[in-house]
């Protein structure tokens, strides 16, 4: 194994503390801070488990995903169905989106992934607007107009229904980075680079790719419904435009880049360090300026740092694998 | 089919569209045997490997290989089922280290746990004579190296049947030697395999019986001094 035990302990006990800071921001108000940090916040969070849910896929695969968009509207208006039938709670809607994107991403899977480069990201691309026209067509979730979800002011015990939704994306990036961790120190992540490093030679070397293919779909799908799952109760209103942006599909592809995609810890660095500016930048600049840092950073990593931060610290750190 | 047949190929036919790259082969490779598989340009060796492997799909005919029928088998179950290749063009993984394109193989087609990787994996780049290179970058190897690595890659599968094509293009004699070397001894550890090769003189040093193909068909069968000597063979490669 590549990573010693001492190392799995590390990573856990930084979640630990992580849950810990949450808590007391949250519940404790420890520190008097702007409400507009659990604001802003929220969206870094979420941008942490998009990231790391396209990672999965884009990363470790090489199957460069599009849709990211799709699947976050999607989980995002699984959340509305569930509201409309049954006034759902948050904790229904959660697991229910990312089941109804699981299986999408599954479906998806199965219909593109004979598809190889730019046409695969081009499918995935037209699925996310099919889907977009789908939902424009369907008035039970508001269709073109939108629909609105009341939510309560309150979430005892934490300081208002905000503080309350940044808590459960903090648990849910946790919960994300901790999948794509999984994976990809298991048997499956190792197969998933043999996959992208060489289809049919891992294929011959005895790796099932589709099903490997069909399991990265999966997982990943999920973790994006589960990333829209909350959107309606934080916004308070969703209608399919900006359910469907962009630049959720932009910032998915970019995040893991400028951290570095081959390993977890890249997307989860590019979505906390652009997801951080461009949240300043809308409050300081312009809301305008999000996209123009994206691709502005974005073209310096390309050009720069191609293997992202993390591969940039690694090579500082030593090199050591270049060299034997 | 032969009582020691390990593989049997059986009236293979491969269409590209309108174009016949396999008409009706037929051939049997037996237990243990060093089977040469030759052929001017375009004859089909290499969509006859493909067949046999499974990354394409035989129009017609079947393929037996211990007795059970592969058609319908993806490649990865063929490579567990014991049918190992290597490629013409190399294909490493490239961001994995030599010893890690090992594991793919080890852990995925001969079921080794990762804490078995290691020691199993070495164990076969002793014998590929890989060994020191075991950390270096797959993408970073010499073409020589890269080839050994295919082979160790493909070994690691725990085959009986290794299909080699063409592992010496391109090489000097020395290296082809080297190459030839190695098939030799994995052979002699109980291998079956077929070798795919343009460099005659080592085709027919190493095989015990070769078929020709040319144009999809089989031209000829027999030992190396029959090919040699054969009329057909002559022509196919130097033409009337």
């Amino acid at each position: 194994m590549r990573m010693p035990a001492i190392k799995l302990s590390a990573f856990w006990i930084c979640a630990a503390v992580v849950v810990l800071v949450g808590i007391a921001l949250t519940i404790f108000d420890v520190v008097a801070i702007n409400k507009f940090i659990f604001f802003a916040g929220y969206v870094v969070l979420q941008y942490v488990v998009l990231a790391t849910a396209w990672n999965i896929m884009g990363g470790y695969m090489g199957y460069v995903n599009f849709g990211t968009a799709g699947f976050f509207a999607v989980g995002a208006y699984a959340s509305v169905v569930l509201y409309n039938l049954i006034e759902a709670p948050l904790g229904l809607m959660i697991p229910f989106s990312g089941v109804v994107c699981a299986l999408l991403g599954l479906a998806m899977g199965y219909l593109t992934l004979r598809l190889r480069g730019v046409f695969f990201a081009i499918a995935t691309l037209a699925m996310a607007i099919v889907l977009e026209t789908m939902i424009i067509n369907w008035d039970f979730v508001g269709g073109a107009t939108g629909a609105y979800i009341l939510r309560s002011r309150e979430m005892a015990p934490f300081g208002d229904y905000i503080e309350f939704l940044f808590f459960v994306m903090l648990l849910l990036a946790i919960f994300a980075v901790a999948v794509a961790r999984w994976l990809e120190l298991s048997k499956a992540g190792r197969g998933f680079i043999a996959i992208r490093d060489d289809e049919i030679a891992a294929e011959c070397a005895g790796v099932p790719t589709l099903r490997l293919k069909l399991v990265a779909t999966t997982v990943s799908g999920f973790l994006m419904g589960v990333a829209g799952a909350p959107f309606a109760l934080y916004v308070g209103f969703i209608e399919p435009s900006s359910a469907f942006n962009l630049v959720y599909a932009v910032n998915a592809i970019a995040m893991p880049m400028i951290g570095g995609a081959t390993t977890w810890l890249g997307p989860l660095i590019g979505a906390l360090l652009l997801g951080t500016v461009q949240q300043v930048a809308t409050v300081t600049i312009s809301s305008e300026l999000n996209l123009l840092i994206v691709g502005v950073v974005l073209v310096f990593f390309v050009i720069v740092a191609p293997e992202g931060i993390v591969g940039l610290l690694k090579k500082w750190l030593g090199g050591r694998r270049d060299d034997r | 089919m032969t009582a020691d047949a390990l593989l049997d190929v059986r009236a293979v036919t491969k269409r590209f569209g309108g174009f016949t790259a396999l008409d009706q082969i037929s051939m049997e490779v037996r237990v243990g045997e060093r089977f040469g598989l030759i052929g001017p340009n375009g004859s089909g060796k290499t969509t006859m490997i493909n067949c046999i492997s499974g990354t394409l799909a035989n129009d017609g005919g079947e393929i037996v290989f211990k007795g059970v029928k592969l058609d319908g088998k993806k490649p990865h179950q063929r490579t567990r089922l014991g049918i190992a290749r290597s490629f013409q063009i190399p294909k490493p993984f490239r961001s994995m280290t030599v010893l890690e394109n090992l594991g793919i193989a080890l852990e995925y087609a001969s079921g080794s746990a990762p804490g078995e990787v290691h020691e199993r994996g070495m164990a076969i780049l002793e014998t590929i004579g890989l060994a020191d290179r075991a950390g270096a970058n797959a993408g970073s190897l010499t073409q020589i190296d890269m080839r050994k690595l295919e082979l160790a890659r493909a070994m690691a599968t725990q085959p009986e049947l290794l299909i080699s094509d063409e592992a010496m293009a391109g090489l000097s004699s020395t290296e082809v030697d080297d190459i030839l070397d190695i098939l030799f001894k994995l052979n002699e550890g109980g291998i079956t395999i077929i070798m795919i090769e343009h460099i005659m003189r080592a085709v027919m040093r190493f095989s015990t019986r070769i078929v020709v193909l040319d144009a999809g068909r089989k031209i000829a069968e027999g030992n190396p001094d029959e090919i040699v000597n054969d009329p057909e063979v002559e022509r196919a490669y130097l033409g009337e």
